[in-house]
This record gives structure tokens, C-alpha cells and sequence, in this order.
């Protein structure tokens, strides 16, 4: 609490009217809510206000939106926000005495006036710290926060390879001769310092191979939430489903409305809940020559319980023809998710040796931190669990 | 605060918006009130909005209606000091060297610098409106030397000392959105998001916009494009192709074709992707005839 007194106290300027105080108290509210509100925004705001006029409650809206600047997806939960504040602001100034009173008692009021409106707040609880760290208690208990934050380091957090293009560098061994020569030139003859190269690193390709199957129903709704994560943040992913049958589901995650694409996914899949087919429809997927392509090279996950009704023979098959093209070929079984799990069916003893990571898939929490270090190398074959 | 210069231009987001009106750009009531906060404020205006809701036209609008040159920065991915700030021309200097021979010269001077956007904004003569279009294509580090840019509005080169400005430019920065910006700029910034306008408006900007297209035509552009909005598309169609749409429709039209088969035949200007084109082709008729009726 002090933290949040200090700071609005100190940047309220002295010749600003008392009436200005519910503009800062609104800041101060953002804050605990884990919107990142500088003073120098709340006393921007304050201009803003002034500027306007202001001439009506919209007037204060706009400039509360232009001047804090909330993320488009957060905004619903700014506007419930300024809806609870200023409403209950109104009914204060209408009571009359807002100048006696002192600011720690309106904080009270209000307070208990956001608990009864904003749903929102359950683990704030009444725990008062800094706004930063608001957010992170709020990150960990929250999925939806948690892919907002793996979509957006997902794309430079893969694994990376050297591409064929070359770039320009300051530093480095590797002389530029064309670029040198025509410096050269350029210059009369004169080369004030030579050009240097290097080969340009892009990131890998992701590709993402999700059971469908009836054994798998409960993950496989967050599994195709992750998936759009992935192809949202790196551009370079490539999502399929199987489970009798295999579908791509790239095209459809990559539509911007998550909603939307969440959807259509889902209308693609024909095979939902159906029987497991591991090894047949992976070995579909490899002899299509433009989806075998994506293989090659790339980060292949497969996220599967690997429980084969089928021959063994056939999935060990799938899988060495994996671990042979790809860069790293990982298996996520919510099964190991309980602590009593060990790869003892004949299928998983099988593929064991040809993997480079056997994970827990349980969770959303363990997937993402899973994909966000994969640039480290795996701990060591496939004894991860 | 300013009170010259564009500053005074300003006197409130009506004035604002029928300034903008005027020269063909509907501006809604907040994106008026945020450019008026902008210009008095003298802060940057951050606006963001999904690709072709007419984040650049609003800055062109801005610069023609404060009756300013417009400086334009494109941000691409790589892009350096050397292309926002300054350039020494190498060329130039060593045939100055050459020419002095034993003589002492000054390669440092006026005609051996090389303006790029940011420092020609700092030595304009008058207040200037800067556009920095597409900010969310360059990378972190030329996020961070922009920050220092919009805090001082100076640039400091080693050969020369610090050069300031006369008068702080107006800056617009667009983001389309494809990643997060960092938070000091954002905080930094009034800030708007465009969003997509209403079919009302939409057919009012298709009016203003295009060539010479009827009201009826333009209703029904507006409402068939807020309906295939709605569709799960890889690429929405913005308002630059309905207008595009709405043209090439009226072409085909004085050139024989029906009016629903206009439409449809012009659905090339309108969704430029091979995937979302298949996905939309079988419902097109319905969604033409629904938005004609």
C-alpha cells in the first residue's frame, strides 16, 4: 500500500484542484490490477482530462484509453474497471463532502466497491504489492496469460539454423569480397575498412503432431489452444492432427481471431475421440513428400500417450523415420504426469531409444516451458522423466 | 504544451474531426480526441489497428491538415541508425581530401552529411510531422534508439556535437501489431487503437474515397465487407480494398456485367489469399445478395 501512496502522492503537482484526486485514485486502481501505469502517464492523463474540458464522462474515458494505453485484449477489463471507479465516484461527488474527505477512506470505499463489481480479482485477494509483481502471481495461476506469453517468445526462443543467406556484421573472420571489391571501387581505390560477413540463423520449424484420439479427449482441447499459440507466434509452425486419420490444421490456426481459429480447427478434425492409429497415419504424414518437407530439419513434438492399439512394429518405424530428419524428435504424454510413470508398454520401449526427450504433457504450464527451452540440448536421451 | 505552431491548429476533437473530414478522412470520435491530445499534449501518437483500417492515411490526413510537409520513416526488419538518422558520404569525402592536397579541409561539413529521415525532421526550418510507419517490423535495438529520439528530440553525432530541434515535429507511429512494442514507448505515447468502422461509415469513406461510385453500390460494398469480416479469414479484407472493390465493381459494371456477377467477378481486389478465396467463394452469393436487398 505504501508503495502506491508514495508514488501518486509525490507526483501530484501542488496547483492541481483536490477534485483531481479520483484521476489518480483510478491510476493507483490500474496499477493493482497489473496495468503498467507510469506517474508520468497518470499526470498525462490529468492534462488530458483538462485539455478536454472535460464535458462528459466519455471525454475522461478517451483520454484514460489514450493516455494508459491498455492492450486491446485487456481492454474489456479496463472498461469494467472504469466503469466500477467512476460510477462509484459519481455517487460520491453527489453525497456532496469529497473535500473532507481523506484519501485513505475513499480507498476503503472503493475498494469494496470493485469487490462487489469486478469479478475479476479473485487472487489479488487484499494483498497489496507492487504492480509488477501483481502480475506474475496472476501469470502463474492463469493459462490464458501464460500462452499470451509463450506465443509471444515462442518465435525467438527455437532452435536456431544457419540459413544460406549471408548478412553484414561489424565483427567476425569472414571477408565480404564482392561487397569489398565494389567498396572499392566506390571509393577510388580506397577502402576505409573491409566488409565482413556472415551466414544469416533462422529459426527452425516447428511442427506440431497432436493425438486426437478417444484416450487423449481431455488434453486435446488445450493441446489445439497451444497449437495456435504456436503458429500465431512463429509463423513457421506446422500443426496436424491423427488419430485414424490426419489432418493439417496449420491453415486454420492461422487465422487471426482466436476464437475463430480455435473453431474451425476443431470443424476440420473428423476423427475426434475415434480409435488410435499412431503408427498407420504417421507413416501417411511421411509419404506425403510436401508434409514429410516439414520434418526435415525442424523441432517435431508429438503430443501423444503413445498408447498404439495397433503393431508396435509400425509406430517404431514412424518414429526412427522422425528421429533420422528431424533436428530433435520429442514425445509429450500426459501420462507422465503422474509420478508412478514408467515406459514399460511394448510401443514406448520401442521408440525410447530414438527419442531425444520423453516429457510430461499434462499440463499447459509444463508444455510451454518444455517449447520455450528447447534451443538447450536435451537433458540427456529420453531420460527425462 | 504548445501554444504555436501546430499546436493552435487544434482548438478541440470536433474541430479535429471536420478538419479531417474535409480532406476526405472520416475520423471517428476517438481517434479525433486522441490526435487533438497528441497536438496539445505535444506527445507521439501511437496508433495500432489490424493491417488496412488506415493507420498511414490518418497520419497523411494530419500532416495535410496541419499543413505540414509529411517525413515518412519505413521501419523493415534490420533497419540502423545509418537509415533513420545520418550518413556521412565517404565519396565525397575523400574527393574533398583529394582536391585540398596539402591544404587543411573540413570533411565534416554540411555537404558531406547525409539527412535520413529523423535528422531531416530535427532541421526543418518549421515544425514537421514525422511518420514512423510500421514500428512492430523493426527490431528491438532500433525501438530502443527511437526512444531516445522521442524523449529529447535531439541526435547526437560524434563529429559534429548534439544537434536539437528547433521546434518538436509532430511524430505518428503506426503498429500493425505483430508483436508486443515495449512498454516505455507505449507508456510514452497517447495512444489509439483503430479499429474497423461500422458499415455506415464504411460506405461514407467508400463514397469519399472512390472514383465515382453510386450510394446504393457503396451500402452494399460496406455491408458485404462487414459481413465476410466476420468469417474466420487468414486475411481480412481492409478498407482500401472495399474501396478497391467497390471501383472495380462499378468498372465491370459500365463494361456489361450484372450487378451480382460484378461483384463477384471483382472478388480478386477484395481477398488476396488463394485459401480464404476457396473458403468464402461458395457463401459469396449469398452475402452479395443479402447486402444489395
Amino acid at each position: 500500500m505504501n508503495t502506491f501512496l508514495a508514488c501518486d502522492k509525490a507526483s501530484v503537482p501542488d496547483d492541481l484542484p483536490r477534485g483531481s484526486a479520483p484521476l489518480f485514485g483510478f491510476a493507483r486502481l490500474l496499477r493493482r490490477f497489473g496495468f503498467a501505469i507510469a506517474s508520468e502517464q497518470a499526470i498525462t492523463f490529468m492534462q488530458a482530462v483538462t485539455l478536454l474540458g472535460p464535458r462528459s464522462m466519455e471525454d475522461i474515458r478517451r483520454s484514460a484509453v489514450a493516455t494508459f494505453a491498455p492492450a486491446p485484449e485487456r481492454r474489456v477489463e479496463f472498461d469494467a474497471l472504469f466503469e466500477s471507479w467512476f460510477e462509484g465516484d459519481t455517487r460520491l461527488m453527489v453525497g456532496g463532502d469529497d473535500e473532507n474527505e481523506e484519501d485513505p477512506q475513499i480507498k476503503d470505499d472503493r475498494d469494496t466497491d470493485e469487490d462487489e463489481t469486478v469479478p475479476v480479482e479473485d487472487e489479488t485477494g487484499g494483498e497489496m504489492t507492487s504492480g509488477s509483481e501483481q502480475l506474475s502471481v496472476r501469470a502463474l495461476s492463469d493459462d490464458g496469460l501464460r500462452l499470451d506469453m509463450f506465443e509471444r517468445s515462442v518465435g525467438s526462443t527455437l532452435p536456431r539454423r544457419r540459413s544460406f543467406r549471408m548478412v553484414r556484421t561489424k565483427t567476425g573472420t569472414n571477408l565480404d569480397i564482392r561487397g569489398s571489391m565494389r567498396k572499392i571501387l566506390a571509393t577510388d581505390g580506397d577502402i576505409p575498412s573491409p566488409r565482413l560477413r556472415r551466414r544469416q540463423q533462422v529459426p527452425r520449424r516447428l511442427l506440431l503432431l497432436i493425438d486426437v484420439s478417444g484416450s487423449m479427449k481431455l488434453h486435446t482441447e488445450d493441446y489445439l489452444k497451444l497449437a495456435y499459440a504456436a503458429v500465431q507466434g512463429t509463423g513457421r509452425a506446422e500443426v496436424f492432427s491423427f488419430g485414424t486419420r490426419l489432418t493439417r490444421l496449420t491453415s486454420a490456426l492461422r487465422i487471426r481471431n482466436r476464437a475463430q481459429a480455435l473453431e474451425r480447427a476443431g470443424a476440420l478434425v473428423e476423427d475426434w475421440d475415434g480409435g488410435t492409429r499412431i503408427g498407420q497415419t504417421l507413416l501417411a504424414f511421411q509419404s506425403v513428400p510436401r508434409f514429410s518437407a516439414f520434418a526435415r530439419g525442424a523441432v517435431v513434438v508429438i503430443l501423444s500417450d503413445a498408447l498404439e492399439r495397433g503393431d508396435p512394429a509400425e509406430m517404431e518405424t514412424a518414429f526412427s523415420r522422425f528421429a533420422a530428419s528431424a533436428h530433435r524428435l520429442s514425445l509429450a504424454t500426459p501420462l507422465a504426469g503422474d509420478p508412478r510413470f514408467r515406459p514399460e508398454t511394448q510401443a514406448l520401449r520401442a521408440i525410447l531409444p530414438v527419442l531425444d526427450d520423453l516429457v510430461d504433457g499434462s499440463s499447459i504450464a509444463g508444455l510451454t516451458k518444455f517449447l520455450l527451452a528447447l534451443r538447450r540440448p536435451p537433458a540427456s536421451r529420453a531420460t527425462k522423466v | 504544451m504548445m501554444d504555436h505552431g501546430i499546436g493552435g491548429m487544434a482548438v478541440s476533437p470536433e474541430d479535429v474531426m471536420s478538419r479531417l473530414a474535409q480532406l476526405d478522412y472520416l475520423a471517428d470520435e476517438g481517434l479525433a480526441t486522441a490526435i487533438f491530445l497528441a497536438i496539445r499534449l505535444g506527445k507521439p501518437l501511437l496508433l495500432e489497428g489490424a493491417p488496412g483500417v488506415g493507420k498511414t492515411e490518418a497520419a497523411k490526413a494530419v500532416a495535410k491538415a496541419v499543413g505540414r510537409d509529411l517525413v515518412r520513416l519505413q521501419c523493415y526488419e534490420g533497419i540502423d541508425a545509418a537509415h533513420a538518422l545520418y550518413e556521412w558520404n565517404y565519396q565525397r569525402q575523400l574527393l574533398a581530401i583529394r582536391q585540398a592536397g596539402d591544404a587543411e579541409t573540413d570533411i565534416y561539413g554540411d555537404r558531406f552529411l547525409i539527412a535520413r529521415p529523423l535528422l531531416q525532421v530535427l532541421q526543418a526550418p518549421e515544425q514537421r510531422v514525422l511518420l514512423v510507419d510500421e514500428i512492430d517490423r523493426s527490431d528491438h535495438e532500433f525501438e530502443a534508439l527511437l526512444l531516445e529520439f522521442l524523449s529529447d528530440f535531439q541526435i547526437s553525432i560524434p563529429e559534429r556535437g548534439t544537434i536539437s530541434a528547433s521546434s518538436r515535429p509532430l511524430v505518428i507511429l503506426t503498429s500493425n501489431r505483430t508483436r508486443e512494442l515495449a512498454e516505455a514507448l507505449r507508456r510514452r505515447c497517447v495512444y489509439h487503437w483503430i479499429s474497423y468502422p461500422d458499415a455506415e461509415r464504411e460506405a461514407a469513406i467508400i463514397m469519399a474515397r472512390a472514383g465515382d461510385v453510386a450510394r446504393d453500390t457503396a451500402m452494399a460494398v460496406a455491408d458485404a465487407v462487414q459481413t465476410i469480416r466476420s468469417r474466420p479469414l487468414a486475411k481480412p479484407p481492409g478498407i482500401a480494398e472495399a474501396i478497391e472493390w467497390a471501383n472495380a465493381a462499378t468498372i465491370l459494371e459500365k463494361g456489361g456485367s450484372p450487378w451480382p456477377e460484378a461483384f463477384r467477378r471483382a472478388i480478386g481486389v477484395l481477398i488476396k489469399d488463394e485459401e480464404d478465396v476457396h473458403f468464402i467463394a461458395p457463401d459469396m452469393q449469398r452475402i452479395i445478395e443479402e447486402a444489395m436487398s
